[in-house]
């Protein structure tokens, strides 16, 4: 058990920056999540953190040890690739035992270790089989055994669920929360998919273009996003952004999105936004669930306006809808009862409790 | 079905038959090319052991060559109660599970370092070594004369005239177009299988020799068969380096003592050239099946 330490992380591949000087502190028995688009630099800090790749600036500790130049074997983490990478011509006990007997692990703690693991994963009957002769979520499992079997100080996951088909990779995913209820180990964990990232981390790290964005809880990073990037990457559909200005009118704060469309400023907000006020660049940022269908009862902060439909998408348990704002596809969440439909003007509901104000040109959310 | 048809009315013809009646006919086609050319590959042994079975006399008869008349086993015999020929056979199996033992331990290593450990000027480095193979041989003698004329001079060591010189020789054309195939079958495997392996523990050898070698198990044994086979058939050099009758290897062997000046035994020609052809094809025979077994299947993902 340990915690993970970066600090100033850089690698480069000849001229170009994967990851450009990262810091994080992973504690111990966290899960910790790196998620973000592909070439974003998560696999590379995976693989740094692994010692599969050579650092190229900065310190990489673990469990207070800085390991920059210590090989992979020593480093006691356990990593479970996207491929599996079983070994082929090994059956399952054996390449879940395979570590353990390079290090010379007694037969008996071996075989003990392993039924444990099996039986932790539901593999026992497995056991005797060649990778080849199972399924990919069976594989996929194996690849954990092997990971669990070595009692490393921190587990890494490089993508593990995304070879499997959409509905493996939902039960996988609870499986693998399950594991780490029983197993608590430090755990390292990159995906692309950001709905992976919220339903498993205690900690999200969103990187983008070999930086960290934000490092937050799942909620954190969902209700307060630091910059645009975090805001549009995390929740689906993504979040919309829309074109504004921010003016004081008659001692009013309002944000402006064009001549027919304006909203007050909720009022625990105005001393937040005044020093905007008539900045260029600027964006309305608003998740589809705040924009609705008109209702009796209004809240405090929610503005009624119509708009013309242009796309109505059912989902069964709610219903989108898209319309156009400033020239940019804007979608909102409806009730499946409330009538939607393409082509026809619709009255809509905004809920500014919860809007975003962002500053387009250095992508700070204000 | 059937009632479907009789209420159209109409007598019943599948529709579907279409994409069947074109495989019947690619088959058909595919058959006769293939006994085509086993009729065209096969005619020279064919011819080779119908003359084994003739005495002298009939194989000099203006009679049809394809027809036996007498069958008679002298010619193997004659041969075989020869030691000579034995001595041939016994250096050319010598020098060839030599050559391929030796070609194997180089070139697994050399293609799993090429493959594997990127280094500086490995890319380079693998092309090179393919670049040598393409060398021919009728090119190298006359160098390898005079170095084995330096090697002599320089520290009194006679390699002129020895047939286990051809173990040292036959290397320069194996050790090249080994690592060549061992090199594109080690980039098949997939980088994580290494990967898994270093951080399970295992250190460059141990992954050689625990993974790489077991799943590049095909690709080890094409290379083994072709090895073989090179050595085994190996001409030019056995025939500019060797003399003595003790010291040569079967196919020079069966040239120089049976053709004597314009005469040719052909009889024990054929003989001699159908026995020395039955190794490479039981060693064929045995290995086929795991030459076509797939073994990475399972690795990744399906």
């Amino acid at each position: 058990m340990a915690q993970v330490t970066l600090r100033k992380v850089v690698k480069k591949y000849d001229e170009v920056l994967a990851v450009r000087g990262i810091d994080l502190d992973i504690t111990d028995k966290e899960f910790i999540v790196l998620v973000g688009p592909s070439g974003c630099g998560k696999s590379t800090t995976l693989r740094m953190i692994a010692g599969l790749e050579e650092i190229s600036g900065g310190d990489i500790a673990i469990g207070g040890h800085v390991v920059n130049d210590v090989p992979p074997k020593d480093r006691d983490i356990a990593m479970v690739f996207q491929n599996y990478a079983l070994y082929p011509h090994m059956n399952v006990y054996e390449n879940m035992s395979f570590g353990l007997k390079l290090k010379k692990t007694p037969k008996d703690v071996i075989d003990q270790r392993v039924r444990q693991a099996a039986q932790i994963l539901d593999i026992t009957e497995l056991l005797d089989r060649k990778p080849k002769q199972l399924s990919g979520g069976q594989r996929q499992r194996v690849a954990m055994g092997r990971a669990i079997v070595r009692d490393p100080k921190v587990f890494l996951f490089d993508e593990p669920l995304s070879n499997l088909d959409a509905k493996l990779r939902v039960q996988m995913r609870t499986e693998i929360k399950k594991v780490h209820q029983k197993v608590r180990t430090t755990t390292v964990y990159v995906t692309h998919d950001q709905v992976e990232a919220m339903t498993l981390a205690d900690r999200v790290v969103v990187m983008n273009g070999g930086i960290i964005e934000q490092v937050g809880s799942p909620n954190d990073l969902y209700h307060s996003p630091a910059t645009k990037f975090v805001a549009g990457f995390i929740g689906s559909p993504a979040m919309n952004f829309i074109t504004c200005q921010l003016e004081q009118a008659a001692g009013a704060l309002r944000v402006r999105l064009n001549d027919a469309l304006s909203f007050p400023v909720p009022a625990d907000r105005t001393a937040r936004y005044t020093p905007h006020v008539g900045k260029p660049n600027l964006m309305l940022g608003l998740r589809p669930e705040h924009i609705m269908e008109t209702r009796p009862h209004t809240e405090p902060n929610q503005h009624d306006f119509d708009m013309l439909i242009d796309v109505v998408e059912p989902m069964g348990m709610e219903t989108l809808v898209y319309f156009t704002v400033n020239g940019r596809e804007v979608c909102g969440r409806v009730n499946p009862n409330a009538g939607a439909e393409p082509a026809r003007p619709m009255k809509l509901r905004a809920d500014l409790s919860n809007m975003h104000l962002i500053d387009d040109g250095t992508g700070k959310v204000l | 079905m059937a009632d479907a048809s009789i209420a159209s009315g109409a007598p019943s013809r599948p529709k579907y038959g279409s994409m069947s009646r074109d495989r019947a006919w690619a088959l058909r086609w595919s058959y006769f090319f293939l006994v085509l050319f086993a009729i065209f590959f096969l005619m020279p042994p064919i011819y080779m052991l119908i003359t084994s079975l003739k005495t002298s006399a009939e194989i000099s008869a203006a009679a049809n060559p394809w027809w036996i008349s007498n069958p008679t086993l002298q010619n193997y015999i004659d041969l075989l109660s020869q030691n000579q020929f034995l001595v041939f056979f016994r250096n050319s199996a010598i020098v060839s599970i030599c050559v391929v033992i030796l070609t194997m331990m180089i070139s697994v290593i050399a293609a799993f370092a090429l493959a594997r450990m990127k280094f500086w000027g490995s890319a380079t480095l693998a092309t090179g070594v393919f670049l040598t193979y393409l060398i021919p041989e009728t090119l190298l003698f006359i160098p390898l004369f005079k170095m084995f004329a330096w090697v002599n001079e320089t520290f009194g060591i006679q390699l002129m005239n020895h047939w286990w010189t051809m173990i040292i020789l036959y290397p320069t054309l194996t050790v090249p177009f080994a690592t060549w195939i061992m090199i594109g079958y080690f980039a098949s495997i997939p980088k994580e299988l290494d990967e898994a392996a270093l951080i399970d523990g295992a250190t460059w050898m141990q992954t050689l020799t625990k993974i790489f070698i077991p799943v590049a198990l095909p690709g080890i044994i094409a290379a083994t068969i072709f090895t073989f086979t090179v050595a085994w058939a190996q001409f030019l050099y056995p025939l500019a380096f060797t003399t003595s009758t003790s010291e040569l290897v079967l196919p020079v062997g069966i040239i120089t003592t049976l053709i004597k000046g314009d005469v040719f035994n052909w009889g024990q020609i054929m003989t001699g050239a159908l026995l020395g052809a039955a190794p490479p094809l039981i060693i064929y025979a045995f290995l086929m099946d795991y030459y076509i077994a797939g073994l990475t299947a399972g690795a990744t993902k399906g």
